[in-house]
């Protein structure tokens, strides 16, 4: 049988402290291709490995105001164009009593667009990962802290990467089956 | 000294106890749903709530059958239990919103360990809210007239109306605490799919958690949008019960018309939504022996938002005593007279010794740390909000302009059912949450440890 292509090749560490270490190095070492996972979030560790495009306020803000035109402007052609109907004397275009509406409207689309954006940006739901197929990685949702640079890095060397891998003191080394 | 060690020491409990670790923390609190048995004591507690919820199924099936005619309201008193159950649960709920959002941007780390299940609080309450406006339009099944959408009629809702902008704030309310609460769960779901050793549990726990897997990336993104997103749930929770104020403000009834709803009923919000935290917080801990991740700490903080939210409400009280007096108008004059002097005035005087009065108590430390002692408070806080919006939504009406329109306010069976039947849904709902989902933030928990600090 024909060996399956690795995926990448993963350390584990003990603590948040060796991980943000050794992903800062690996980092400088000029692996482009790595990531990190922990099991609750470490400040700076996505800066460690040279993450930093965060698009997630953006697309909350086109969110919010999508859903504060759309609460206004539905409320104004309902209450003003289409179905024009006189309440106590008070204009139909009544923008004060329209604040409420718009208001709720430009949260509900903002924090729709946080949670969707988020899970859509991280690439979620993703059911399955080979980073999984490692029985070690079980630890990454309690107490393990572990480090992976991708085959398809363009230094990664399957002898190399090891060897700067083992010289980060982890706990142990897997490779990761794709 | 390093920031830990001198926040206990200015603080006294800590928020968790010393000596866990980060896997004693995940074990602990995964195994209360992975590996504890069933014990009796949830079946029984499960099996009343249970009944009490079938029992608001019983009492809204025959009103769906019967209409509104069953219940105590009628001229003049059109809005009664109903209303008042519905201003109480969602009330209830803000305090959720308030440990999970507000104190998450105020840094208040303390809030980790109870944040979970207060949100899953607001979600029961809210659900419990939403029941009774629904049941109570007295076309149910016309519900959904409610909400803007096109229709053959040629009919839009009116949006100068309170009662619309009531539909508009609670069903945001609602699906933004639910995002928020599914979101917080999302890593700890992860823990429980890695953790759990039965296939049915792993298919479950793996299909909510989504794939998640840790990465740097992924939690740099996830922690934006969660502080967005308690960013966004801030006004909005603020908007929620000032929205519901709106509803009597924006009226004429003398008792409604008055501008210090808003704030006043914001504070009473999380005055009993805090009461009920603790009334939850204080048997649950017991039972699943989680003092060390909510200590004394946390009862006492929980108690000293009582006492002042309680504060501002007595202010309100006072506010709306004095404007009584103060407006010269004799249909307000008359609204206060009738409170102290009416024929509800024992319910008056009830919630001032509820709200007001006990609630002293808690200006003594010693009775902050007793659970007991802050058990029953919170229980009689509960009943005084309870009362409150009797008062407001009731004794207002019983007694407005006209004296040939007045007239008393009798509950029926069927009121008193679906009132209990809420809460016995509220309950069986909490009892399934406490037993299939991490009742405590875990990932939040192991963020609390020392060892959880990168050192330089």
């Amino acid at each position: 049988m024909k060996p399956t292509p690795l995926y990448g090749m993963m350390a584990e560490f003990d603590t948040p402290t060796d991980l943000v270490a050794a992903a800062e190095r690996a980092h400088h070492a000029g692996y482009q291709k790595i990531d990190a996972y922990s099991p609750f979030p470490i400040e700076g560790l996505a800066e460690a490995i040279g993450f930093q495009k965060n698009r997630v306020p953006l697309v909350t803000l086109i969110g919010g105001i999508v859903g504060g035109l759309t609460g206004y402007l539905m409320q104004y052609w309902i209450s003003a164009s289409s179905y024009p109907v006189n309440v106590g004397g008070k204009p139909y275009h009544s923008w004060p009593a329209f604040i409420p509406v718009t208001f709720e409207l430009t949260i509900l689309f903002a924090g729709i667009s946080a949670v969707l954006g988020m899970l859509a940006l991280n690439g979620l739901p993703m059911p399955y990962h080979p980073v999984f197929n490692v029985p070690r990685f079980a630890f990454a949702s309690k107490d393990r802290f572990f480090l992976i640079v991708f085959s398809s890095d363009p230094q990664y060397n399957s002898k190399a990467t090891r060897d700067f891998l083992e010289r980060l003191n982890p706990r142990s080394i897997s490779e990761v089956p794709s | 000294m390093d920031d830990r060690t001198e926040q206990l020491a200015k603080n006294g409990a800590p928020v968790i106890e010393p000596g866990h670790t980060f896997a004693t923390v995940t074990d602990k609190i995964s195994s209360i749903v992975l590996t504890r048995p069933t014990s009796n004591g949830w079946y029984v507690g499960f099996g009343i709530a249970f009944l009490l919820a079938m029992t608001l199924l019983f009492a809204v099936g025959y009103l769906f059958a019967r209409g509104i005619g069953i219940w105590g309201v009628n001229v003049p008193i059109g809005w009664g239990f109903a209303i008042v159950n519905f201003v109480w649960w969602i009330g209830i709920g803000h305090a959720g919103t308030l440990i999970s959002a507000i104190l998450l941007l105020l840094r208040q780390s303390w809030r980790n360990s109870i944040n979970r299940f207060a949100e899953a609080m607001t979600l029961f309450a809210v659900a419990c809210a939403g029941i009774f406006p629904l049941i109570h339009v007295g076309r149910p099944w016309l519900a959904y007239w409610l909400f803007p959408y096109p229709n053959s009629m040629g009919v839009w809702p009116q949006f100068r109306s309170p009662l619309i902008w009531d539909v508009f704030a609670v069903s945001t309310y609602a699906t933004i605490s639910l995002l928020f609460w599914f979101i917080g769960l999302v890593p700890d779901l992860a823990t429980l799919r890695d953790r759990s050793t039965n296939r049915v549990a792993q298919m479950i726990y793996g299909i909510l958690a989504m794939g998640w897997r840790g990465s740097a990336r992924h939690w740099h993104r996830y922690e934006t949008a969660y502080l967005l997103l308690a960013g966004l749930a801030t006004p909005l929770v603020l908007s929620v019960h000032t929205v519901v104020s709106f509803d009597f403000a924006i009226g004429i009834v003398p008792g409604w018309h008055t501008t210090i709803f808003p704030p006043y009923f914001v504070a009473g919000a999380i005055y009993s939504g805090f009461a009920m935290v603790l009334m939850l917080a204080i048997p649950i801990r017991k039972v699943y022996g989680l003092e060390d991740f909510i200590t004394e700490r946390h009862l006492q903080n929980s108690a000293k938002v009582m006492l002042a939210t309680g504060l501002i409400v007595a202010y309100g009280y006072v506010i709306e005593a004095f404007m009584g007096w103060y407006s010269g108008n004799r249909y307000d004059a008359f609204t206060l007279w009738n409170r102290l002097h009416g024929p509800y005035k024992w319910d008056y005087f009830a919630l001032l010794i509820c709200n007001i009065v006990i609630p002293q108590v808690l200006w003594i430390r010693k009775l902050r740390t007793k659970p007991i002692a802050l058990f029953f408070i919170s229980g009689v806080v509960l009943v005084g909000m309870w009362l409150e919006r009797f008062i407001i939504v009731v004794v207002s009406l019983h007694r407005d302009f006209l004296t040939s329109s007045w007239g008393m306010y009798y509950p029926t069976r069927w009121d008193w059912m679906t009132y209990i039947g809420t809460i016995g849904l509220f309950l069986a709902a909490m009892f399934l949450f406490v037993r299939i989902l991490p009742m405590i933030s875990i990932f939040e928990m192991r963020t609390l440890l020392p060892e959880a600090e990168v050192k330089e």
